[in-house]
């Protein structure tokens, strides 16, 4: 039985790479409003499974519902916005070039090119090419990109890395920012320590989902004193031994209730 | 109609800040065309195989930028990208090939405007016409280009792409021996390349002989240009392995 205030809901998902499996029979639902943190070592299947949500990964098995629609669907393309895991952006373009350009295909205004561009603090960046920026910048017009338009849902893959702290706590405090206007936000992300910062974790190694809970319910049931720790007795112990929550808003009473 | 035309802006935005890229592209085939009258100082070679020339070249340089360009596209996710969004590949397509015909005129006119008033190549027919030979080849090549680009990984494999594509179609098309005189199956397969058909327009534009022909291999050269632009279309997926 599924929930119908979920935005994002995977059921059985398979995904295989040649003969190999790379994810095996996923199942969760996101709520909005949320900022969900998918989490896992490199190779462990976060892109792959970012990719099935946005509808651009070629599926073995399951489904991926996004706002009632199959993943992919056509009705889906100006409401979620996601970033790659590399910048996909154009090198040879300015920043305001590169995003007026995505936003021209979204068919907006020039003057919510500016927006974004000012909500991921690139104004000072706005005439410079790309190919000229540090690797944070890039990330962080890639971000823009992902923000025009107003998306229901945001999928960003390893949004933070190569940021410095104070680039990666801002950006952090701008999801939130987002997360309280309704939009739902999956972030993935290799670094355990951003967990914390998330109202709910996937947790996903060799293609499987561990478990998906609270960042402070997870070291509650690890008995470990942060994400990292509690990740690695995770591993160990095989999972959590019980099913992960299905329904968001038990997810979100128990986030709320432990005020993580 | 708009997403086509912002695609089409942002490659010439991207060209044009690459000041090289412009200077290789314009410059070239005219010092090409150059050294052609050069070698054949005194003979009527050049008269012969000069409009030949103009065929060539937007055909190969559009060619070698769209396929390195979209397969830059491909590798850099940006297309991933923008096939999450509302972008039609169609528009996405004439996007690139709206930019690069754009350059190809204008590197024709360059070329052209060389070939006619310092080598003093003669050209009897429609100058209206040679431009839109060069043109279309130029869009045949864009259309090659693309298609090229799907079935190469590396910028290395898509310029493999040119001797299997390009040279054939070089060999067959009658410059380095004329078609009648080839063998019988070669004939028929150069007789349906569109480089020969362009090669033969632009000689007809040039003697100012145009007639039904002409006219038949500017239709062959825009099946080829579809046919092209088809494959490559559907080369582009929005889901991928």
């Amino acid at each position: 039985m599924t929930n119908k205030t979920a935005c994002i809901q995977v059921q059985r998902l398979s995904v295989k790479r040649g003969k190999s499996l790379v994810l095996q029979d996923i199942d969760c639902e996101l709520a909005p409003g949320r900022i969900v943190g998918l989490l896992g070592p490199s190779g462990s299947g976060k892109s792959t499974l970012l990719r099935s949500i946005v509808g651009n990964q070629i599926t073995a098995g399951g489904t991926v519902t996004v706002l009632g629609q199959p993943a992919g669907h056509k009705s889906l393309r100006h409401r979620v916005g996601y970033m790659t895991q590399a910048a996909s952006v154009y090198d040879d373009l300015t920043v305001q070039q590169n995003v007026a350009y995505f936003a021209k295909v979204l068919g907006l205004p020039d003057a919510e090119a500016t927006r974004v561009i000012e909500a991921t603090d690139l104004q000072d960046q706005a005439k410079r090419l790309v190919l000229d920026l540090s690797g944070g910048q890039r990330n962080r017009v890639s971000l823009a990109i992902a923000l025009l338009g107003s998306p229901d849902i945001v999928i960003l893959d390893e949004p933070t890395v190569g940021l410095d702290p104070v680039l990666r706590a801002e950006l952090w405090a701008l999801f939130a920012k987002l997360a309280k206007t309704g939009i739902c936000l999956l972030v993935s992300s290799h670094v355990m320590d951003e967990a914390m910062r998330c109202d709910e974790m996937l947790l996903l190694r060799n293609g499987k989902l561990l478990a998906q809970l609270s960042p402070g319910e997870l070291l509650r049931r690890t008995g470990a004193s942060d994400p990292e720790d509690a990740f690695l007795r995770l591993i160990a112990s095989g999972g959590l031994g019980s099913a992960p929550p299905r329904d968001p808003s038990t997810a979100r009473h128990r986030a709320e209730g432990e005020g993580s | 109609m708009k997403r086509t035309a912002a695609t089409a802006a942002r490659v010439l935005t991207q060209i044009r800040h690459d000041p090289r890229t412009i200077a290789l592209m314009l410059v070239v085939p005219s010092l090409l065309i150059g050294l052609m009258a050069w070698i054949f100082t005194d003979t009527e070679v050049f008269q012969r195989i000069g409009p030949a020339m103009i065929a060539l070249f937007p055909f190969v340089v559009m060619f070698l930028v769209t396929s390195i360009a979209t397969l830059r596209e491909r590798r850099s996710g940006t297309l991933e990208r923008l096939l999450s969004m509302p972008l039609a590949k169609g528009e996405f397509i004439f996007g690139y090939a709206l930019a690069f015909t754009l350059v190809a005129v204008l590197q024709t006119v360059i070329a052209v405007s060389f070939a006619l008033l310092v080598l003093g190549l003669q050209i009897s027919g429609s100058l209206v016409l040679l431009f839109s030979v060069a043109a279309l080849d130029a869009l045949l090549g864009t259309s090659l280009g693309l298609m090229a680009s799907a079935f190469a990984r590396t910028e290395f494999q898509v310029v493999q792409f040119m001797p299997l594509l390009i040279f054939p179609q070089f060999l067959l098309s009658g410059l380095i021996l004329p078609r009648e005189q080839l063998p019988g199956t070669l004939e028929v397969i150069g007789d349906w390349l569109p480089l020969s058909h362009a090669i033969d327009a632009l000689g007809d534009v040039a003697a100012g002989t145009e007639d039904s022909g002409t006219w038949a291999s500017l239709l062959v050269i825009g099946a080829w240009i579809l046919g092209a632009l088809l494959v490559g279309s559907l080369t582009l997926r929005r889901r991928t392995p």
